[in-house]
């Protein structure tokens, strides 16, 4: 594995986008950094800019506003970056499968690399789900 | 000889202590927050992965400035960092050195001005504007706070001012203590730190200058900061408890300042909201400066 993809792993800042979701993902996310679960301990940061961020993780049903600027946003993350798809909207629509505005899921749109099901997922899903992205992308 | 100095010293030495200053930063951060906070390597591991990301520059931005601002800003802290190793182990000063570093620790804020400006984006050039204000606001309570060790060692060398600390450090007399309290809070806002990370605040303008930066660039800023994070304490050590003494029990002294002042910067930023930057305008131009004024009477008294 080389170095630079050893650095990544080692110092994943996370970018938190929402796709029109319904904001119980995006708490959940939020508690992985509270003292219970702490995941700066894996040097993990919440960046405020798209600029810094290593791993995008998108919640929500992708609806058609949204989508233009999940692709926008896709373009401006700097790369190597990982993708993680959220919750059981971004991962097959959930609820809102029949819904004219969630004409696709999120990987018809831009390439994911791990999906996190759940309405909303656990802190501790989540965090095993970054594990096995960090054992997929390292173990490569 | 110089290079050595510029190299060995300014760069390397200052990186490795600043990047392990900004690990004691981060874990004394997750420690108040009962957190456990980040390993050891984090902040070289963080700077190894900036380092290796690809550059994205903006449509609207100027390819120059925009990707040599930071180099600007780093060619500063490492000046400053070199002429104060110089003076602190080689003796080797300059006469009127103390100015020439008032000057040069005012780069870094310029490099991130001039970034923010570059970098064609509206939250960029709110940040650079907002550093503006509180650049001018800090300037003159923290020059008036370098002073009081000026005027106690009647000398406008930093190697004069070392000298006149061997006998009894200006942290113990009154006027020394008061242009403590001053300097650390415009250390604090120096280093855009709570309360006073107005330009950056990451929460209201997602990091203020920096938002459009990534990879080596937003690297070499992080390392700039990092830098500064070393060097603001070290000049302090230096003008207010006579410098770094690294023989027998002084050194754990030494440590010990080091660590103090840092834990003491990092404590107030933890325990602080940010302020508006009217707030912060009015904060240094009031009580800071006056309480500065006061210690600069005290010294010229000989207190």
């Amino acid at each position: 594995m080389s170095l630079k993809l050893k650095a990544l792993l080692k110092s994943p800042w996370v970018f938190h986008l929402s796709t029109g979701s319904c904001n119980n993902c995006d708490i959940e996310i939020l508690d992985c950094l509270t003292p219970r679960f702490d995941i700066e301990r894996f040097g993990m940061l919440l960046t405020g800019s798209i600029k810094h961020a290593d791993v995008l993780l998108v919640t929500g049903s992708c609806n058609r506003m949204s989508v233009e600027r999940l692709k926008g946003l896709y373009e401006q993350v700097p790369k190597p970056c990982l993708i993680v798809a959220i919750g059981t909207c971004t991962g097959s629509r959930g609820l809102f499968i029949d819904s004219y505005n969630c004409p696709v899921p999120l990987d018809k749109i831009i390439p994911v690399d791990v999906y996190i099901p759940g309405c909303p997922p656990k802190p501790e899903a989540m965090i095993a789900g970054i594990v096995k992205l960090i054992q997929k992308v390292g173990g490569s | 000889m110089t290079i050595i100095y510029l190299v060995v010293f300014g760069f390397f030495a200052t990186a490795v202590l600043g990047l392990v200053t900004s690990w004691i930063d981060r874990k004394v951060t997750a420690r108040v927050q009962y957190r456990v906070g980040p390993p050891f390597l984090q902040p070289f591991i963080d700077i190894v992965k900036l380092l290796g990301k690809e550059t994205v520059i903006p449509a609207g931005a100027s390819r120059e400035v925009f990707l040599s601002a930071p180099l600007l800003g780093l060619a500063g802290v490492i000046a400053v960092s070199t002429i104060l190793w110089v003076n602190q182990f080689f003796a080797e000063g300059f006469a009127g050195d103390w100015i020439v570093i008032i000057y040069l620790l005012t780069v870094p804020s310029l490099s991130l001005i001039i970034a923010g400006f570059a970098s064609g984006n509206p939250l960029a050039s709110l940040g650079s504007s907002r550093e503006m204000k509180l650049v001018i606001a800090y300037e003159l309570p923290f020059i008036l706070a370098m002073l009081v060790p000026v005027i106690g060692a009647h000398s406008i060398r930093i190697g004069g001012i070392l000298e006149a600390q061997t006998t009894g450090i200006f942290a113990g007399s009154i006027s020394g203590i008061l242009a403590i309290i001053v300097a650390i809070l415009c250390v604090q806002a120096k280093l855009a730190f709570v309360p006073f990370d107005i330009p950056e605040a990451e929460t209201e303008i997602v990091e203020g200058p920096l938002v459009e930066y990534s990879g080596p660039a937003l690297a070499v800023f992080r390392l700039m900061k990092n830098m500064l994070l070393f060097v603001l304490p070290f000049f302090l050590i230096i003008l207010f408890f006579g410098g770094m003494r690294l023989n027998g029990i002084n050194l754990l002294w030494t440590v010990l300042e080091y660590v103090g002042i840092v834990a003491v910067i990092t404590v107030i930023r933890n325990t602080n909201p940010r302020v508006r930057i009217d707030q912060a305008v009015r904060f240094f131009w009031g009580p800071m400066t006056l309480i500065a004024a006061v210690a600069v009477i005290l010294a010229l008294n000989g207190l």
